[in-house]
């Protein structure tokens, strides 16, 4: 269980971080932090000078206000560092069992493994390095990496063949091909990305503490020329107290916690056991208008189920059961296998002593000497071969079409229909045939495999809508049976028959008109696409090549994160935005506060501005700043649990942040600062 | 009927006229800068000065152009005061001083007309009439140039080539300028105006006394003064004198000109990005500002204590008795609100609610509605740093008008919005820091910071009214101020430019439901929310030394 973010022991490990981050040359990466360290040290100097209780307060607390910005952002990374260490330990000094060409197995530390060297691993062995299974299958237990305690199968070939370093194979064994340099594996680079080490701005908030230098170099220059201002009307300022106007004034609010926010918005993905590879890729998620989702798995509950046999014309169904059964026997897919189980429950209850018959278990394997033809991307059909050489097959209409055309044989206008009818009610039509030893093919019907939607998806595209965000739902079915789960689903287009280039095409096409695509894939083909989206999320169960092809990677393998991963993205913007339009909005109320405090005694009119009623200059001085730093304090659970993203229009979000932030930013410091000056205006020698 | 009545419906049927004609001027503008043909006398232009038409600059280019020309115009505008003595029509005045000229130049090439001059008793009609009169024409479409060229940032993709700034300059003289301005001429003569070319004669006063009266081409120059948002007189007492502005139906003319071309254009710039409810929220943004500067001077006005006050239903103090309270705050209020600097009452006489005020609205950056083209490009900055904060708060990389507002974006952004705080602040710190500037103070006290602080809130947002009551033609004035309009003209230019350019490069990104809408009257709040804060807040220091420590008690 991951700590809290406000963990007690975390809070307390912050503690020396946020002494630590004072070094001058840490600070200036913060400019407004960085200006108000430099008036602490400042207003230190001239309380050391000229002590009153008023110069030492301000001091105290504009040093507070520092370390408070800088305990936020050692707060965001202590967790990080948290993590990161369970994962150097989960990085253990493994050794490798490397088999050389001859075949002779050698003890090789991990670290001195190669890309391309291949390594035995058994039962309770920890995989060295990151790789892909080139040999044999095993269960893993991949909880150093994902957390998740149940083990997975990995096996060569397809799409589940890549291993990660770290993790410890629980049965049989695998012969793994190194993809990872030392020292850039999967592990290490996760540790890198936890820990914040290799944490780059992002653009926007790069952009975002441009504006925030700007504001505060106008400030700066509102500040240093109020003093001529100031003496030529006879009213000249202590410096310090011109220091706390500079300091209130300066959006310290948002620069104090700005970074601790962008390392709070990776660690929100971290929890949700998303690594993101870039910082960029996060933001891009806030952005993204285009969501590319897999039908299967993601939109439908992925494993396809034989629903109902449909006889062509003058068909036994007793016979196309029975064909329907030989043609899957050997088809280990869930597809494959659910045709067995319905096939075997229509000829149970077929009359007893029909030619179909079943005869018991021993009929669940094929017949002996039959020949599996296994489904391909371009015969789309399989089935089995029998000795006698009758033929099996099923497969999609057009494909079993064009191979009773092979045969001089055709696919039936009533099957076509039934093959049609199922598409259209969102089924997935496999077409059973048949051919004889003597060149005589026939089909037989219509297998009816029929595709369940998630529950709540329609929802969920609904909100996506409301997001201003497109769902295209990427399938292999054909157009027919495409659009029915489309609309069944809810999503706003699909793209049947999907090959890995019209995906690209696709991508490519949404880009060109501006649009920000995100999708999520797992396999070798997959890469392509992953590396052309903007955000692309590779499962962690996918190849190597997936995923170093996306930004980001699922290490729960959950394709329906997607979702979850641009509105963290969208989270971590408007945080952003709430705070910082908390912070400008601040201004205001810190003026109705100080410039009375500095000029009623000058001009006596200017005490109408004192509309708090603070006690005396020096308590509303000392008040504001005081309300500066605590605000800083109290907003830091904010900052790192981010504001609440609920899926909504632009407009509806920015009329509750706007009230929340601008107008609660307008009114909580008059608050605020009259609570505080009735407590300050106790201290003595300040009221 | 009474004064308030009275002010109440002149403001209303102002902001009718403008609303009538700003939507089809607009929809003029928008042809103008888009067409393809040429006039005949624009060719000839174009072949007499060397210029391909066809060539589209880059932003660099543009700038360059636009820098070459307005340095070309000062030097011109420099020669022509400094050679005044042996040019015809002199009426006898003489060179101007070097700096005063350098000054004077440089005030109405940057479209401020400062004027540390008398008219009468300065420039004869050549210099007023080929001198000044031409740069009230051509600063006036420079300034709509750089506006057409940032809305071409935001309506091009793939491309930073914003245009050509000669033919927009051209264009903007030619095509819209010059016909309005002589339609502006000719009912101003109908309603009064002087427009000849007689010199100085002697009238005898109803006291008997002798007064010298100069005559000239008034009318003509009144009417590009106006709708150029330019506001140097013909006379040193500007719009209040009788000759410039003899009555409330040539006041309300003068008041119409001035709003006519910076509504107008934000209209276009709606036509040219192909959404009207961007320009409808624009227009709001701007007419509620200047609204509310009209409502607090108006009242301030009214409202002012003291028995004379009482007595004349208003302070009367400096303003003209054929125009009243009314017309004069609501003048105050347009003058300032758009660059323009022409004044029809002294505004060191305002009540000092008023007077900070009008102060206020010049320091805002004059955006409400702003210069000839400077009120729409400088409104348009504001509402990217608006749309950059408010989209953050939505969840997406804010974008403006399908353009994404990104580092680049807004470090041009924050540059802008940093000149002229730092040019009028700085300077007013300067002169009120050194014992020589602080001599031209005429009056103690706020009142006499206020007159500081208002020459150079007027120089650096090259608005150029004069609050009075200092001494600005001296070498310290004429060259701080000549510096600050300097610096306040084409530092912003440049940085909206490469803020176009930077624009035009992006491709479009489509508007979804997770777009920010920023045609909203929500918007229009926030934006207003963001001038105040971001624009007003750093002022209200030197404003409450000034104006607010005289006025609040």
């Amino acid at each position: 269980m991951p700590a809290s973010i406000l963990d007690p022991t975390l809070l307390r490990g912050a503690v020396p971080g946020a002494v630590r981050k004072l070094d001058p040359r840490l600070m200036v990466r913060t400019p407004v932090m960085f200006v108000v360290e430099v008036g602490s040290v400042a207003a230190t100097v001239l309380a050391i000078t000229d002590p009153s209780a008023f110069a030492v307060g301000l001091a105290i607390w504009l040093w507070l206000t520092v370390l408070f910005a800088n305990f936020a952002e050692a707060v965001a990374e202590g967790r990080g560092k948290a993590q990161a260490d369970t994962l150097r330990a989960a990085r253990t000094e493994a050794e490798g069992r490397r088999i050389d060409d001859a075949g002779h197995e050698s003890l090789v530390a991990a670290a001195d493994l190669q890309v391309g060297d291949i390594v035995v691993c058994e039962a309770g062995d920890v995989i060295p390095s990151d790789g892909d299974v080139v040999e044999g299958v095993a269960s893993v237990d991949e909880s150093a990496v994902t957390g998740e305690s149940a083990p997975v199968i990995r096996e060569s070939g397809g799409d589940r063949s890549a291993v990660t370093g770290g993790t410890r194979v629980l049965s049989d064994r695998i012969l793994v091909k190194i993809t990872a340099r030392p020292g850039d594996t999967f592990i290490d680079r996760m540790i890198a990305l936890v820990e914040g080490a290799a944490r780059q701005r992002t653009p926007n908030e790069i952009a975002l503490s441009i504006l925030l230098s700007a504001l505060t170099i106008v400030f700066l220059i509102a500040v240093a020329t109020l003093q001529p201002l100031a003496a030529y009307s006879g009213g000249e300022q202590e410096l310090i107290v011109l220091i706390a106007l500079l300091v209130c004034l300066i959006p310290t609010t948002i620069g104090a916690l700005l970074s601790a926010i962008g390392i709070a918005g990776m660690d929100r993905l971290v929890q949700r056991n998303v690594l993101a590879m870039s910082g960029r890729a996060v933001e891009a998620a806030g952005d993204v208008s285009t969501l590319l989702l897999d039908k299967t798995g993601t939109i439908t509950y992925g494993n396809r189920q034989a629903v109902e046999l449909l006889p062509a014309p003058g068909i036994d169904p007793a016979d196309l059961a029975r064909v329907a059964r030989l043609a899957s026997l050997a088809d280990e897919t869930p597809e494959g296998r659910s045709i067995v189980v319905l096939a075997d429950r229509l000829l149970a209850d077929a009359p007893a002593g029909s030619e179909a018959g079943v005869d018991g278990e021993a009929s669940k394997v094929a017949p002996a000497g039959a020949t599996f033809v296994a489904f391909s991307a371009e015969t789309r059909m399989s089935g089995l071969d029998l000795p006698g050489g009758t033929s099996t097959r099923k497969g999609a209409g057009d494909a079993v079409a064009q191979w009773l055309g092979g045969f001089g044989a055709i696919l039936p206008d009533a099957l076509q229909e039934e093959v049609n009818g199922v598409s259209r009610r969102g089924g997935t039509p496999l077409v059973v045939a048949e051919s004889t030893a003597s060149g005589h093919a026939r089909a037989l019907g219509v297998v009816h495999l029929a595709d369940v939607v998630k529950e709540g998806m329609r929802e969920r595209f609904e909100e996506l809508r409301s997001m201003g965000i497109r769902t295209v739902m990427i399938t292999g079915d054909n157009p027919l049976t495409a659009a029915a789960i489309a609309k069944e689903a809810g999503v706003d287009d699909f793209l049947a028959e999907a090959r890995p280039e019209d995906k690209m095409a696709l991508i490519r096409k949404e880009q060109e008109g501006g649009k920000l695509v995100a999708m999520t894939g797992d396999g070798t083909n997959d890469a392509p696409a992953l590396a052309q989206a903007d955000v692309g999320v590779a499962m962690n169960s996918g190849t190597s090549a997936a995923k170093d092809a996306g930004n980001m990677v699922d290490l729960d393998s959950d394709p329906t994160k997607l979702i979850e991963i641009v509105e963290i993205g969208k989270g971590l913007l408007i945080t952003r935005g709430a705070l910082t339009t908390f912070s400008v909005a601040n201004d205001v109320a810190k003026y109705f506060a100080i410039l009375p405090a500095m000029f009623a005694v000058l001009y006596p009119g200017l005490g109408a501005l004192n509309v708090m009623g603070l006690a005396s200059p020096e308590s509303a001085i000392l008040s504001a700043v005081i309300f500066n730093a605590l605000v800083i304090v109290a907003l830091i659970p904010l900052a790192l649990r981010g504001v609440k993203y609920r899926p909504s229009t632009a407009s509806q979000l920015l009329r509750r942040n706007l009230a929340v932030y601008g107008v609660g930013g307008l009114v909580a410091p008059f608050v605020g600062i009259k609570l505080i000056d009735l407590l300050v205006a106790l201290i003595p020698g300040i009221a | 009927m009474s004064a308030t009545l009275a002010a109440v419906l002149q403001a209303a049927l102002l902001a009718l006229c403008v609303g009538l004609l700003a939507r089809p001027i607009g929809t003029y503008l928008a042809r103008v800068f888009t067409s393809e043909r040429h006039l005949a006398i624009e060719r000839v232009i174009y072949r007499v000065g060397g210029i391909d038409p066809a060539a589209d600059q880059r932003w660099t280019a543009y700038l360059a152009s636009l820098v070459g020309f307005s340095a070309a115009s000062i030097m011109v505008l420099f020669a022509f005061l400094q050679l005044q003595g042996s040019l015809p029509l002199s009426l006898g005045f003489g060179a101007m001083p070097t700096d005063q000229a350098l000054n004077t130049a440089i005030s109405f090439t940057t479209n401020t007309n400062w004027q540390s001059y008398a008219g009468e008793s300065a420039l004869g009609h050549l210099v007023q009439m080929a001198g000044l009169a031409v740069q009230n024409f051509v600063s006036a479409a420079v300034g709509i140039a750089v506006a057409i060229a940032v809305i071409r940032g935001f309506t091009r993709s793939h491309t930073d080539r914003l245009g050509n700034f000669w033919v927009d300059l051209v264009r903007g003289s030619i095509r819209v300028l010059l016909p309005i301005a002589a339609i502006g001429a000719v009912v101003l003569v109908f309603g009064g105006v002087l427009q000849n070319l007689a010199g100085p004669h002697d009238v005898t006063t109803l006291s008997g006394a002798t007064q010298s009266q100069l005559g000239g081409p008034v009318a003509s120059q009144e009417a590009i003064k106006e709708l150029g948002t330019n506001g140097g007189g013909f006379f040193n007492a500007n719009s209040a004198h009788p000759y410039e502005n003899p009555n409330p139906f040539t006041n309300f003319a003068e008041l119409l000109l001035i709003l006519l071309i910076p509504f107008a254009l934000v209209s276009a710039f709606g036509t040219l990005v192909g959404d009207r409810k961007q320009a409808r929220t624009v227009t709001l943004v701007m007419a509620t500002l200047l609204g509310l500067m009209i409502v607090v001077t108006t009242v301030s006005e009214f409202a002012h204590p003291g028995i004379a006050a009482q007595l004349a239903g208003g302070a009367m103090e400096g303003k003209e008795a054929r125009f009243g309270v009314g017309s004069s705050t609501l003048f105050a209020s347009v003058t300032t609100g758009t660059s323009t600097g022409a004044v029809n009452a002294a505004h060191d006489s305002l009540s000092p609610l008023a007077g900070g005020a009008v102060l206020l609205n010049m320091a805002l950056g004059e955006i409400a509605p702003g210069g000839t083209g400077s009120g729409l490009y400088g409104m348009l900055v504001l509402a990217m740093v608006a749309v950059f904060i408010a989209g953050l708060m939505v969840g997406r990389t804010p974008e403006y008008l399908g353009k994404k507002l990104g580092p680049a974006q807004i470090k041009l952004v924050a540059l802008y919005i940093l000149v002229t705080p730092t040019i009028v602040l700085l300077g007013t710190a300067v002169a009120l820091a050194f014992e020589g500037p602080r001599g031209s103070i005429l009056n103690a006290g706020p009142h006499g910071l206020t007159e500081v602080l208002y020459a150079f809130t007027s120089a650096g947002n090259n608005n150029g009214s004069a609050f009075g009551g200092l001494s600005a033609n001296t070498p310290f004035y004429n060259l701080a101020l000549g510096a600050a309009m300097l610096l306040g003209r084409f530092l912003p230019i440049a940085i909206v430019l490469a803020l176009a350019g930077s624009l035009g490069r992006q491709g479009p990104t489509p508007a979804t439901a997770g777009t920010l809408p920023t045609n909203t009257t929500l918007f229009a709040g926030l934006l207003l929310g963001v001038v105040l804060i971001v624009a007003g807040l750093t002022y209200l220091p030197a404003l409450a030394l000034g104006p607010l420590a005289e006025g609040v008690r």
